[in-house]
């Protein structure tokens, strides 16, 4: 079986981001790159289920000449291979999918893990999307999962608890955290994915339906009052939160 | 040009969400301002007093039903949901950014080419076109986007438009047994976190950092939470360390949240942190630390030990609830 992971390459969390004078992007300047922290738990589901079931995986990432890097780490997990499909130019989520879509066609991919959002756009859309495309069942935010035969079985995080999905291959699942603790590479696997080469191609056009209009700062929030520095203030902010703020 | 509007009900047991009244009053509103029509879309069962979202401003359901789709099935909701679309010509279609919400938006957009814009905070009109606010990075940049394609799709973040009643009246519902639905991708069991609330629906949210220096201490956090019925909530140190269930995390890699009063007890603010909750309306902190970020953007803090001062806002709020 083909098991595919689509990953991306973002801002570390611990980042401070700047927008740029045109208020049309990001400021790069000394911002740090990442793999996206939830496709490390879809690496990791990828790398057991290959362990178990058989099979090869093929790490899938869209973007510039960085991106490398975070194919790189997939591969230093454990990915076999790496496909890196070239575009630098600003894209929505569904032409993000619509190429990923193209490309796990092209792999033959029967299982594909995505990292349930990614932390820059905060979408959460494109695994979701890809499937529809692929005509490939889904199953998204996924804390639990179960492969039996070509039957999925898979809890997914709802509000105030879980919900236990079942479904069929071929299926994209979309990770979220507490679903495995992802392995760190070893150092041996740092070396052999220092060897290894990230096929690269273009990445199938498509158009986009979201135009960014402006970035902007939220609003700055004013410090508001230390109301004391033990618990004799206790009295005074309860009756703060009660009287003033309105709020208990 | 002819806009048509359609909202997504989210039912659960029965139910219609208050995320998905949030929904219709948007609606509502977008169509006076777009002089257009509006209607909704529901996906279940039976549904208590499906009627009354008339009182919300939408007068024209279409109920979707059959004793499978109870519970939500992936497959079956995206295709009845996706279809009707069609059928109808909605334009714009609005969602609840519900963990239902979540899965399908996206579906939807793909079967319908359209373009989606998730989460939304704000939509304004200009030039008769809608610009949504949505955050990005978890809060550390509002963005600000329009959408070129035919078919428009906004989910809207939970707790953040009104639910208004804008009048008494009765929706008209058409309700359609539904035959053989596609349950290819679907639910089989719902597993409740036991009486817990969750911290993207709570109105009061009580979370732990570090500072509670062990899991043995958050009967603290749970107390106060269980007094002023709050969801507990909990920083990525102590998730990471194993004390908390990611279900509980604030922050930019768990929950994005916006309570009216969100207490930290013990959470220094690290960036992620504040992210996931600086929209909370109230922000108290708890902190040793009075060098602390979270005191930055608190509106009352207590420079003080927690386990002095938690136990005294117990006793205190005690007081007053007699």
């Amino acid at each position: 079986m083909k098991i595919a992971v689509c990953v991306s390459h973002v801002p570390d969390t611990a980042a401070k981001i700047n927008i740029t004078g045109d208020g049309k992007g990001i400021d790069q300047t000394g911002v740090t790159y990442v793999v996206n922290p939830y496709d490390e738990f879809a690496i990791e589901e990828a790398l057991k289920t290959k362990e178990k079931s058989g099979g090869d995986t093929v790490a899938i990432s869209l973007g510039g000449e960085a991106n490398k890097e975070t194919l790189r780490k997939a591969l230093a997990m454990g990915i076999d291979n790496a496909v890196l499909l070239k575009d630098d130019s600003y894209r929505d989520s569904l032409s993000v999918a619509k190429a990923l879509a193209e490309e796990i066609k092209t792999q033959n991919a029967e299982l594909v893990f995505f990292g349930k959002q990614s932390v820059d756009f905060d979408n959460s859309v494109v695994g979701q999307m890809a499937a529809e495309l692929l005509g490939y069942n889904c199953i998204s935010v996924v804390v639990d999962f179960k492969l039996e035969g070509n039957k999925v079985i898979a809890e997914r995080e709802i509000e105030g608890g879980k919900e236990v999905v079942e479904t069929l291959l071929p299926a994209i699942i979309t990770a979220q955290k507490g679903l495995n603790e992802p392995r760190y590479a070893s150092l041996k696997g740092i070396m052999a994915a220092k060897k290894k080469v990230i096929e690269e191609k273009p990445a199938a056009t498509a158009a986009n339906f979201v135009d960014v209009v402006t970035m902007k700062r939220p609003a700055p929030k004013q410090a508001g009052k230390i109301v004391g520095t033990d618990a004799t203030a206790v009295p005074e902010l309860i009756r703060l939160l009660h009287e003033e703020a309105k709020v208990i | 040009m002819g806009n048509k509007i359609l909202v997504l009900l989210e039912q659960r047991n029965g139910q219609i969400k208050k995320a998905s009244l949030e929904a219709v009053k948007t609606a509502y509103d977008l169509s006076s301002k777009l002089s257009c029509e509006s209607e909704a879309i529901v996906i279940g069962n039976e549904i208590d007093n499906l009627e009354s979202i008339g009182n919300y401003g939408i007068n024209k359901v279409i109920h979707y039903k059959n004793s499978d789709l109870q519970n939500y099935s992936p497959s079956a909701y995206s295709k009845l949901f996706g279809d009707y679309a069609k059928e109808t010509g909605a334009s714009i279609i609005i969602i609840p950014n519900t963990s239902l919400g979540k899965d399908i938006a996206p579906r939807i957009a793909a079967k319908l080419d359209a373009g989606l814009a998730m989460d939304c905070i704000s939509l304004d009109i200009q030039n008769n076109e809608i610009i949504a606010t949505r955050p990005i990075y978890a809060g550390k940049v509002l963005l600000d986007v329009k959408l070129n394609s035919t078919v428009k799709i906004f989910s809207l973040r939970p707790n953040v438009f009104t639910a208004a009643m804008v009048g008494e009246s009765k929706a008209e519902i058409a309700s359609v047994n539904v035959d053989n639905p596609d349950l290819t991708t679907k639910v089989v069991e719902i597993k409740k976190s036991e009486g817990k609330l969750d911290v993207a629906e709570a109105e009061i949210i009580v979370s732990g950092g570090r500072g509670m220096k062990g899991a043995e201490h958050f009967n603290l956090v749970e107390e106060l939470a269980q007094l002023l019925g709050a969801a507990s909530g909990a920083s990525r140190a102590v998730v990471d360390a194993g004390w908390r269930p990611h279900s509980e995390q604030v922050g930019q890699t768990g929950k994005t949240v916006s309570p009216t009063l969100y207490i930290a007890l013990g959470i220094s603010g690290a960036i992620q942190h504040l992210a996931g909750m600086r929209s909370s309306k109230y922000i108290v902190a708890v902190n040793k630390d009075k060098d602390a970020p979270i005191f930055q953007i608190a509106d009352y803090g207590i420079v003080g030990d927690i386990f002095e001062v938690v136990p005294a806002m117990i006793e205190e709020i005690k007081k007053i609830k007699t």
